[in-house]
């Protein structure tokens, strides 16, 4: 869910003027914002399954040190949706395991 | 092969006093940042900071980053967002790459203003999407303005546990407890006493003992910890959350300073394994500072000040400053500093800052 | 000793007298009069430098508890908004005959409206009574700290130091 009005923050700035597609599943996107947020903001919050028991894995650290967000976004795998912005079109999948690099 | 003078590695509040600093003594000055927005942890701060007049008490945090962007850009100082420093080299070589692409950076001094991390906390269950440090949740509802999740675990009772519970019930979720595994709240009163009026409860000597959902948190158990730190059996309580935050302690984020074969010792009251430094914030490498959270944890306001005594130490071993100019500024910051080491909070920080300052004594003369 | 706030966040009567921040009973019923709730020691003075009656002092080292004398200070309010903390409220137990009126820093969304009724928690979230909203300022030099004062029945003065609005809870 997305905090349109704060006390401190006042009214958020950007609008959901772009879409991603997320497993073929196309979501709103406020440019500039970064992929999970997006993806939390429309509720999803598996993000990739890990390579050894497919477990769900998502958001954890949120600055990119942990790699727990990472999905494979336009082909390239084990991109850190965290502190990747969004970009209008972009391709996003549940990456499962170590992903492929789709040349 | 990039130059600079001065190369700041890190845009939080000791990397941007350390870049303001150093760029208004005439340093050519780089100031390199991973996230692609400067400010660290001082852009998730929205509440109104603690300390004096001179730290900037009163103040957001927020407020205060908004003013150090603005001089970054008038001193023209060289900022490089979105940019990782891989790795150091020879102790004054950087790789540094953006967008893909790397380069090497050469820089007389190097200041590592690399911050912490937040402490994982495993317990069954932890590895569920809406399990997430709190200051992830920080940074998802002050920067990126989206909630976690609406029904939030809080585990850790300390001022980042606190300051975030505060933080989500302003962004509009719900906070349903506040857990302690401590017999008592480690963070201000003033922190617990604004969430406990605003009907969160604190549950001190709890802890979490499993997180189940089936793809993501759907509920917690929590359960009561004797002096042991043992879970009593009998004591569980079911809580119906969307979302737990941990929030029980950081850790100082080092890579570089270890690459670097800086000389480290374990300070507990300082969050781990710290570099070892002078009162000129100097590593056992000659060339290379450390600042605010890698160099031990404490908060913004003496980070910054941190920042400042790095930057004036390096401009001053460059010839920028004299040392009697380079003198009068670092005790003028040792002294706005001094107030946050003191009292039952500050004193263990000092003690470690001491025993720091002590280890590195061993080494002068033999680096 | 049971509860206390180092352990629940909530101050307990007696932890509360102990304070030199809270006027004495006597200067209460003589009219609006802060109430600086601040009860360790940390590193934190805005609030001295706020009061231009010179009616607070925490003095050096900084981390001192905030004294409050009684007899300067003449309730006008302006400390609410400095304190980081949002330890400090206005009380006014002689408000009506049978009104007393509480001070409180609000940092949520919805803003209370004058005139509206809300519900009135203790030191523990807790609601205690009910409560009329009978100002609510938000300057912008007050840095997005609004202060909200509402009357409550006479003998909830001292208790009452939160607010919920009635029916749903935020948003």
């Amino acid at each position: 869910m997305r905090i349109e009005d704060h006390p401190i923050l006042g009214p958020a700035k950007g609008e959901a003027t772009i879409e991603i597609e997320v497993d073929g599943r196309k979501i709103p996107a406020v440019p500039g914002e970064m992929i999970s947020s997006a993806l939390i903001a429309a509720g999803i919050k598996v993000f990739r399954r890990t390579h050894g028991k497919g477990e769900a894995r998502g958001y954890f650290c949120g600055i990119g040190q942990c790699t727990d967000c990472m999905m494979t976004v336009d082909n390239m795998p084990s991109i850190r949706t965290c502190i990747t912005p969004v970009k209008d079109g972009m391709k996003i999948k549940t990456q499962s395991g170590h992903g492929k690099w789709e040349v | 092969m990039l130059t600079t003078d001065v190369a700041v590695v890190g845009a939080g509040p000791a990397g941007l006093l350390a870049a303001v600093d150093a760029a208004k003594a005439g340093a050519k000055t780089m100031l390199i940042n991973e996230y692609i927005e400067p400010g660290g942890q001082l852009t998730k701060q929205i509440h109104k900071f603690f300390g004096s007049e001179e730290h900037k008490a009163g103040i957001r945090g927020i407020d205060i980053a908004a003013k150090l962007f603005k001089e970054i850009d008038e001193l023209k100082v060289d900022k490089r967002m979105a940019t990782v420093v891989w790795s150091i080299f020879h102790s004054n070589i950087l790789g540094i790459a953006h967008d893909g692409k790397s380069e090497m950076l050469r820089a007389h001094k190097i200041i590592l203003a690399t911050g912490a991390s937040e402490n994982a906390f495993a317990f069954p269950g932890w590895t569920l999407p809406g399990v997430m440090g709190a200051g992830a949740a920080q940074t998802l509802i002050n920067l990126q303005r989206v909630l976690p999740g609406q029904r939030v675990l809080m585990v850790g009772a300390g001022n980042v546990g606190l300051i975030v519970a505060y933080q989500l019930l302003q962004a509009g979720a719900e906070v349903v407890a506040v857990l302690d595994a401590l017999p008592y709240i480690g963070g201000y009163s003033v922190h617990s006493a604004k969430i406990a009026r605003d009907g969160v409860p604190i549950w001190t000597s709890h802890t979490v003992k499993k997180a189940h959902g089936r793809e993501s948190v759907e509920g917690a158990t929590v359960v009561k910890v004797d002096k042991q730190w043992e879970l009593i059996p009998g004591t569980e309580r079911e809580l119906e959350v969307d979302t737990i935050c941990i929030a029980v302690g950081l850790t100082p984020l080092t890579e570089l300073a270890w690459l670097a074969k800086c000389k480290f010792t374990w300070v507990p009251a300082l969050g781990g394994y710290v570099p070892l430094y002078d009162d000129k914030m100097e590593t056992t490498v000659k060339g290379l500072y450390v600042a605010g959270d890698c160099a031990g944890i404490e908060e913004a306001s003496t980070a910054m000040e941190e920042g400042r005594i790095a930057a004036i130490s390096a401009v001053e071993s460059l010839g920028l400053i004299t040392q009697q100019r380079a003198y009068a500024l670092r005790a003028a910051a040792y002294e706005r500093v001094k107030e946050f080491r003191i009292g039952p909070f500050g004193e263990m920080r000092d003690q470690g800052k001491r025993f720091i300052w002590r280890e590195r004594e061993k080494y002068e003369g033999r680096v | 000793m049971k509860g206390g706030f180092k352990s629940t966040g909530i101050l307990t009567a007696e932890e509360l007298r102990g304070l030199p921040g809270i006027p004495s009973e006597k200067r209460a019923a003589e009219g609006t009069v802060a109430v600086i709730e601040c009860a360790e020691e940390f590193p934190c003075d805005p609030c001295e430098s706020s009061c231009v009656h010179g009616a607070i002092i925490v003095g050096r080292p900084i981390t001192n508890l905030p004294h409050l004398k009684e007899d300067l200070c003449i309730g006008c309010g302006e400390c609410i908004v400095e304190c980081p903390g949002l330890a400090i409220f206005m009380m006014d137990l002689i408000y009506s005959e049978n009104e007393a009126t509480v001070s409180i820093p609000y940092e949520f969304l919805p803003l209370p409206r004058v005139g509206e009724k809300v519900e009135a928690v203790d030191r523990s979230g807790t609601v205690i009574t009910t409560g009329r909203v009978i100002d609510v300022k938000n300057l912008p030099s007050q840095d997005r700290t609004a202060v909200v004062t509402i009357a409550v029945p006479k003998e909830f003065g001292w208790d009452v130091r939160g607010l919920q609005l009635k029916g749903e809870k935020d948003l």
